[in-house]
């Protein structure tokens, strides 16, 4: 298990240090200057030459790099090019708002996805199985902008129900217990309905081909032969064997959530991580890229390591496959 | 191939996609063959769906805020979003085929340094790649078409290279090698061809994939840039008149999500049909 853990935790690393180092390299080779970007058209060739003094961006690469992991490790994420202000404070402010998001959208469309492909399993091509397979296909087809970009339209536009955007405005800064989480709640409703949708239509699909590889298994007929109820055969037996590459998946969906989120964030100005990136991508913020991906590359793959390690809590095998 | 028309979603998805490609080949024909005209803005800008405008031109999906044809220009982009879409799988099963196919037959560290890259690669966040990419140069199709292919080929090697492993211990193998084949000609001759039907099934999958993140690009403003029309820059010069006309932002959705789900089908019948072990690992 310990063991286990630990070349996980090493890979993991290796991964987070990989994005890293390649993010460096991009942001580099790619033209655009971000200290000219900065300092506009009419900056002198000498006020170039100092700002980019100032920023340590006339010191050669692996210098650069050096200098940037070690400060970054001591803490010192630097100052935001674009916004002067310390990239700490910007990230520490954006990820809260895309972990509610994201987790709270991989917990309901997973609970759904799992109500949803275990109906259809224990009813496998019966007419109901069918209607959510083509449902679930569908939703999870839909690009999350266009679908967010949907609701707003019957939610805030028609039905006139839910708020778009403001989620990062300061309205909320003056109201006071109930009606302040209200507000919150509000404007989390169409970002988190937008990516749960989708997250039903792949998670149902998944479950479903999950469940039926195993209620194919000797075991269940055995289950069946001895005379237990449906409920009882897909609850208990089937289920809880499904159940790990299932987990297995949720981890591995958390990078595509994530870019979900990416999109999901642009649609309704939702103050997170996402949203940072882009517009720190577009400004040439290079503290802030540098930051930003590297908090994402360790969210991710914090994910993928937590779902690893419940599959071999749900499952003795993967457990003794690792050892 | 009857077989997989006969499969309902394989007919489906091959029906979508065969008229998506023939209305995007006979653009000129079915269109009123100029997606950026814009003539008399203020005459026929905003006209609703299945109407005519002041000048008594038809617009069967109404027109944008520049009086530009939604039709027209959906058609127009079919072809770019179908185009980038095609050409960035057709990168990724370059490189994925290469790839998997040299880790699966060379053993030793020429494979496992592939295989760690193909690792790697697959646990980089993708979107974040293609933001970098895309938002660091210049933006143009030809970019966002590399961008989309090489952040899209570790799946297909992956699949290449378990096929290959498997495949160069058969005896039909050994039997090419012992008839003196060098190993270049027996990996293209014979052990590719056998190698290649769940690639298919992949490219299937990823075209659709492509094509979501090619809007996707395009939509946040680092895709193929207007007034060419792609679906995904519809969609964002939708977004900004969503309350007057609401049209503009729908009908390329629409578009998509049909192409990603026929793409979807075709896929999953191709695969029952090809291989009906694998039918629920994959997805």
């Amino acid at each position: 298990m310990f063991a286990r853990l630990g070349q996980r935790l090493l890979t993991g690393s290796a991964v987070v240090l990989g994005v890293v180092i390649l993010t460096f390299l991009l942001l580099h080779v790619a033209p655009g200057d971000p200290v000219r970007l900065m300092l506009g058209p009419t900056a002198t060739p000498e006020q170039l030459a100092a700002q980019r003094r100032a920023l340590d961006l006339d010191k050669p690469l692996p210098s650069q790099f050096a200098s940037w992991v070690g400060r970054f490790a001591r803490g010192d994420w630097g100052t935001s090019i674009a916004k002067g202000r310390p990239v700490r404070a910007v990230l520490g402010a954006a990820w809260p708002a895309t972990v509610r998001l994201v987790a709270l959208s991989l917990l309901l469309s997973y609970l759904l996805g799992l109500a949803v492909g275990v109906v259809q399993a224990a009813r496998s091509g019966s007419r109901t199985d069918t209607l959510l397979s083509v449902t679930s296909v569908t939703l999870f087809a839909i690009p999350g902008y266009w679908l967010g970009l949907m609701l707003v339209l019957v939610f805030t536009y028609w039905a006139r129900l839910l708020p778009a955007f403001g989620a990062a405005g300061f309205d909320s800064d003056f109201l006071t217990g109930g009606a302040f989480v209200a507000d919150r709640l509000r404007h989390l409703i169409l970002p988190l309905a937008t990516l749960t949708v989708i997250g039903i239509g792949g998670a149902a699909r998944f479950v479903r081909g999950a469940m039926l590889d195993t209620l194919h298994q000797p075991f269940i007929m055995t289950a069946r032969a001895k005379g237990l109820a449906q409920r009882r055969v897909i609850g208990r037996h089937a289920l809880r064997n499904a159940l790990t590459p299932i987990v297995i998946l949720l981890g591995l969906s958390l990078p595509a959530l994530f870019s979900g989120a990416v999109f999901v964030e642009a649609v309704f100005a939702w103050p997170g991580v996402g949203r940072v990136l882009v517009e720190a991508v577009q400004a040439r913020d290079y503290p802030v890229v540098m930051a930003a991906t590297a908090v994402s590359a360790v969210l991710v793959v914090a994910g993928n390591m937590l779902a690893d390690l419940l599959a071999a809590w749900l499952d003795p095998r993967v457990r003794s496959a690792a050892a | 191939m009857t077989r997989l028309l006969r499969d309902r979603r394989g007919a489906f998805g091959a029906i979508v996609l065969l008229s998506v490609i023939l209305c995007a080949a006979a653009a000129p024909l079915v269109t009123s063959g100029a997606p950026a005209a814009q003539r008399d803005i203020v005459a026929t800008r905003f006209v609703a769906p299945l109407s005519s405008d002041a000048h008594g031109v038809f617009h069967p999906i109404g027109t944008d805020r520049f009086g530009r044809d939604v039709w027209t220009r959906l058609v127009y982009g079919a072809r770019i979003s179908m185009g980038v879409g095609v050409l960035s799988v057709f990168v990724s099963l370059l490189l994925g085929i290469a790839i998997g196919a040299v880790a699966g037959y060379w053993q030793g560290p020429i494979s496992l340094t592939l295989l760690g890259l193909t690792d790697f690669a697959l646990s980089l966040p993708r979107v974040v790649l293609l933001l970098l990419l895309a938002a660091l140069w210049q933006p143009s199709t030809a970019l966002v078409v590399s961008v989309l292919g090489l952040t899209g080929w570790m799946g297909i090697a992956r699949l290449v290279h378990g096929e290959v492993r498997t495949l160069a211990a058969r005896p039909f193998v050994e039997g090419a090698v012992a008839v003196g084949g060098r190993r270049l000609r027996v990996l293209a001759r014979h052990i590719l061809p056998n190698a290649l039907t769940p690639v298919i099934v992949a490219a299937a999958l990823g075209l659709g994939n492509a094509i979501t993140l090619e809007a996707g690009l395009s939509y946040l403003g680092l895709g193929v840039q207007p007034p060419t029309p792609s679906w995904g820059n519809m969609m964002a010069s939708g977004r900004d008149t969503l309350v007057n006309a609401p049209w503009v932002a729908i009908a390329p959705g629409v578009a998509l999500v049909l192409v990603v789900i026929a793409c979807a089908l075709l896929g999953d019948a191709l695969r029952d049909q090809l291989d009906p072990s694998v039918r629920s690992v994959a997805s």
